[in-house]
C-alpha cells in the first residue's frame, strides 16, 4: 500500500511521501527490536527481574507502543496526530518504570513530567495552527488536515503562526530531545528495559522530529512568516555541542549512548534547520542511519549489561577478548556512530558540514569540532570497554545476532555504495521539504 | 437563546468572559496556598470553573459535543481525582507539607507578570480571532504559565500534579474557545486518561513506601522520615540526589 498505489489523503490518515520513509525505518527497527527483545526479556525473567505478568504487559505496551508511532505518521490531522504521540509517550512512560526500582521509578516520573508539559506546550500551539488555519479555510475537519493546511498556509496569519511555531518547536523539541529541553532523556534511556532505549532512540524521537517538520513545512509557505530555520539551527547545534562535551563525564553505558543520541538529533535538526535540497537530503538519510545504528548498539549493550550484571562503564573491560562477537558488534557500532569512514554516517555528516561551510562557515567549523570532540570521547570509551584484560563477572551471552547483524550491515552498505534509486527517491523528498 | 440578539450576545460573551477570569483568579488561588489539603480542594474548584465554562461555551456555540468535555471535566477532575488525592495525601501524612521554592509573595508577583506577558502576546496578534476567542485565549494562555510557575515552585510530587493538571485545564479552555475545533472531547478523554495514570504512578510510589520492598541507595539513605521518602520517590529530594549521583 505504502508503495504502490497512494489513497488519496482522506480526512484522518494520509499517506505522502515524507511519511513513507519514517514508516518503513520505524517498521524496520520495531520489528528487529521485537526480535531483541524476545532474546532479551526472557534472560530478565530468567535472572528475576520481571515476572510473567510483567511481561504480558511490557508486549502488549510495545505494540501500543508501535501503533501510536504508525498512527502518529500516518495521521493528517493536527489534533490525531498529537493524540498518537501523547499515546506512545504514555506506552514508553509505562516502560521505563517496568523495573519498579526506585531509580526506574524516578526517570519514568522524570520523563513523564516533562514530556507531559512539553506535549501540552504542542497542544496550545496546535490549538494556535488551528485558530490561524480556521479564518481561511472555515471551521471543522479541513482546518486541521496537512494538505490542506499546506496548500493554504500562504494565506494564514503570520503572527498566529509564528507564536504557534515556537510553542510547538518547545512542544514537540521537549521530545525530540533538543538541548535545553533534554533532561528526561539520559534517564529514561538508562533505567528502562534496552529494547526500550533502543525505540526511545530510534524511532520515538524521529516521531517528535517528523511533527517538527510538519509544521515547518507550513511555516515555510507562509512568506510573512518568521523563517523557522533559524530557531531549528540554533537548537540541534546547542544540542551538538552540549552532548559532545557531556560525553565525557558519563560512566554509565546506556546514559553515554542516550548523550549520543541527544548529539545526533542535534545534527539532523541543524540539517533540517538549513534547508537546501542537499542538507535535506543528508539530514534525512543521517536520521535513518542513527536510527539504525543507535538501536544495533543498544542490542549490543543490552546483552553485554546482562552478561557483565553491571552498566557502569568502569566494570567493563575486555570485551573483545571474553565475548569476540559481541565485544567487535560494539566496537562497530561505536566506529559507525562516532562517523568513521567507510560508515554510511561519516558521509552524512561530510555532507552536512560541507553545505553548511559554503552557507554558514562559522556554524560549519563549531559543528565540526564539536563532531570531532563527541567522536574523540566516544572512541575513548571504546578503548576501555572493548580492548584490554576482562575482569568482573562473566556470563556467556545467549544473543541473538541477526537484529544487530542486520542493521549495521545496512550502514556499513549505505557509506559505501547506495543504489541510484534510493538516491533519487531521498533527493526527492529532501527537495519537497524545501 | 437566539444569537442575533445583540443583548443575549454580549451577556453571553460577559459570562463567558467572567468563567474565563474566575479561572485565572484560583489559578492564583492555587499559587499561595500552604497546606496540601488546600490545594487539593482549590484544584476541584479550578476543575469546576472549567467545567462550567465548557458548559457555557457548548450553549452559546450550539456545540453539545463540548457537554461531554464538562461532564469529563466535572467527574474526573472536580470529584473523582481530588478525593483519590486526599486519600493518597492522609495515607502518606504529608498534609501539612508544602515545599515552596520561593517565597509565595515572589511566586505571586512572577505570576502577575505572567498574566501581563500573555494579554500582551496573545492580545496583539489574534485580532482576526473574534472577541470571545480572543480574550479566552489569553486567559488560557494565563493559566498555563501560572500551572508551569506552580510546578517549577513546589518540590511535592503532589503539588506538580496539580499544577499539570491547571496546565490541562487552561489548554481545555483554550480548545473550547477555537470555536469549532473538532477533536476537543477526543483530546480531553487522552488527558484523563494522562492525568489518571499519573495519580495511579502517585500510588505506585505509595505501594512501594509502605511495602519497603526496595534496597537501594537511594530508599535507604532517605528512610525513616516519611516525608523525605515522598520526595525521593518524586526523584526530587535533595538527599536522594546526592545519593543517586553516583550513578551518573
Amino acid at each position: 500500500m505504502l508503495l504502490g498505489e497512494r489513497p488519496s489523503p482522506g480526512p484522518f490518515l494520509i499517506v505522502d511521501d515524507l511519511n513513507v520513509v519514517f514508516i518503513l525505518i520505524s517498521t524496520l527497527v520495531g520489528f528487529t527490536t521485537s526480535v531483541f527483545s524476545r532474546s532479551y526479556i526472557a534472560h530478565e525473567l530468567e535472572v528475576g527481574h520481571l515476572t510473567h505478568a510483567y511481561l504480558r504487559f511490557y508486549h502488549a505496551m510495545y505494540q501500543t507502543l508501535m501503533f501510536g508511532m504508525n498512527l502518529a505518521l500516518l495521521a493528517n490531522n493536527i489534533g490525531l496526530m498529537w493524540v498518537a504521540v501523547e499515546l506512545a509517550t504514555l506506552t514508553t512512560v509505562l516502560m521505563v518504570g517496568i523495573y519498579r526500582t526506585p531509580a526506574a521509578l524516578e526517570a519514568a516520573w522524570k520523563y513523564f513530567l516533562l514530556g507531559s508539559v512539553g506535549i501540552a506546550l504542542a497542544l496550545f500551539g496546535t490549538i494556535l495552527v488551528y485558530l490561524a488555519a480556521r479564518a481561511v479555510v472555515g471551521e471543522g475537519l479541513d482546518a486541521m488536515a496537512w494538505h490542506i493546511l499546506v496548500a493554504n498556509a500562504a494565506g494564514f496569519d503570520p503572527a498566529l503562526l509564528n507564536l504557534a511555531f515556537v510553542f510547538l518547536l518547545l512542544g514537540y523539541g521537549t521530545k525530540v530531545g533538543l538541548v535545553p529541553l533534554h533532561a528526561w532523556l539520559p534517564d529514561a534511556h538508562a533505567e528502562g528495559p534496552t529494547p526500550i532505549s533502543a525505540v526511545l532512540s530510534g524511532l520515538l524521537l524521529n516521531v517528535a522530529l517528523f511533527a517538527v517538520l510538519r509544521f515547518k513545512s507550513i511555516m515555510s509557505s507562509n512568506p510573512a512568516a518568521l523563517a523557522p530555520g533559524p530557531l531549528m539551527v540554533t537548537l540541534g547545534l546547542a544540542s551538538v555541542v552540549f552532548a559532545a562535551f557531556m560525553l565525557y563525564r558519563r560512566q554509565d553505558i546506556k546514559r553515554l549512548f542516550a548523550y549520543s543520541s541527544i548529539e545526533h538529533m542535534g545534527v539532523i535538526t541543524f540539517a533540517f534547520g538549513m534547508g537546501g535540497t542537499l542538507a535535506n537530503f543528508a539530514g534525512l538519510l543521517h536520521m535513518v542511519l542513527h536510527s539504525l545504528t543507535k538501536s544495533a548498539i543498544f542490542f549490543c549493550v543490552g546483552h553485554v549489561a546482562q552478561v557483565k550484571g553491571t552498566q557502569r562503564m568502569a566494570e567493563i573491560r575486555g570485551l573483545t577478548v571474553s565475548h569476540p562477537t559481541l565485544g567487535w558488534s560494539l566496537g562497530l557500532g561505536v566506529v559507525a556512530i562516532a562517523g568513521l569512514p567507510p560508515m554510511g554516517l561519516f558521509m552524512t555528516e561530510f555532507l552536512i558540514v560541507t553545505t553548511t561551510f559554503a552557507r554558514a562557515p562559522a556554524l560549519a567549523i563549531i559543528l565540526g569540532v564539536a563532531l570531532l570532540v563527541g567522536l574523540g570521547a566516544l572512541l575513548l570509551r571504546l578503548n576501555g570497554l572493548a580492548f584490554g584484560d576482562p575482569d568482573g563477572r562473566s556470563d556467556p551471552d545467549t544473543a541473538s545476532f541477526l537484529p544487530i547483524g542486520l542493521h549495521l550491515a545496512i550502514v556499513l552498505a549505505a557509506g559505501i555504495w547506495l543504489p541510484p534509486a534510493l538516491v533519487a527517491w531521498f533527493q526527492y523528498v529532501a527537495s519537497l521539504l524545501n | 437563546m437566539s444569537p442575533n440578539d445583540p443583548l443575549m450576545t454580549s451577556l453571553a460573551l460577559d459570562v463567558a468572559h467572567l468563567f474565563a477570569g474566575g479561572l485565572v483568579v484560583v489559578s492564583f488561588m492555587l499559587l499561595y496556598q500552604d497546606r496540601m489539603t488546600a490545594v487539593i480542594n482549590i484544584f476541584a474548584l479550578h476543575a469546576l470553573v472549567v467545567s462550567l465554562s465548557v458548559a457555557w461555551q457548548a450553549a452559546i456555540q450550539d456545540a453539545p459535543h463540548l457537554y461531554i468535555t464538562a461532564a469529563i471535566a466535572l467527574v474526573v477532575k472536580a470529584v473523582v481525582i481530588p478525593l483519590a488525592l486526599h486519600r493518597i495525601v492522609m495515607r502518606l501524612g504529608i498534609h501539612r507539607t508544602i515545599e515552596p521554592v520561593v517565597g509565595t509573595g515572589l511566586t505571586m508577583l512572577a505570576g502577575i507578570g505572567l498574566v501581563a506577558l500573555s494579554i500582551m502576546v496573545m492580545l496583539p496578534i489574534t485580532q482576526q480571532a473574534g472577541t470571545l476567542a480572543r480574550e479566552d485565549l489569553s486567559f488560557a494562555l494565563s493559566v498555563i504559565l501560572l500551572g508551569l510557575l506552580l510546578m517549577i515552585s513546589r518540590r511535592n510530587a503532589v503539588s506538580q500534579v496539580i499544577g499539570f493538571m491547571s496546565i490541562e485545564n487552561g489548554l481545555i479552555l483554550a480548545a473550547t474557545a477555537a470555536k469549532g475545533m473538532p477533536l476537543v472531547v477526543e483530546i480531553s478523554v487522552a488527558f484523563s486518561i494522562l492525568v489518571a495514570l499519573i495519580v495511579i504512578g502517585i500510588f505506585l510510589f505509595r505501594i512501594r513506601e509502605r511495602f519497603e520492598t526496595v534496597t537501594s541507595t537511594c530508599s535507604t539513605s532517605t528512610a525513616g522520615n516519611s516525608r523525605e521518602r515522598h520526595l525521593a520517590a518524586a526523584g526530587s529530594g535533595p538527599r536522594c540526589r546526592a545519593a543517586c549521583a553516583d550513578r551518573r
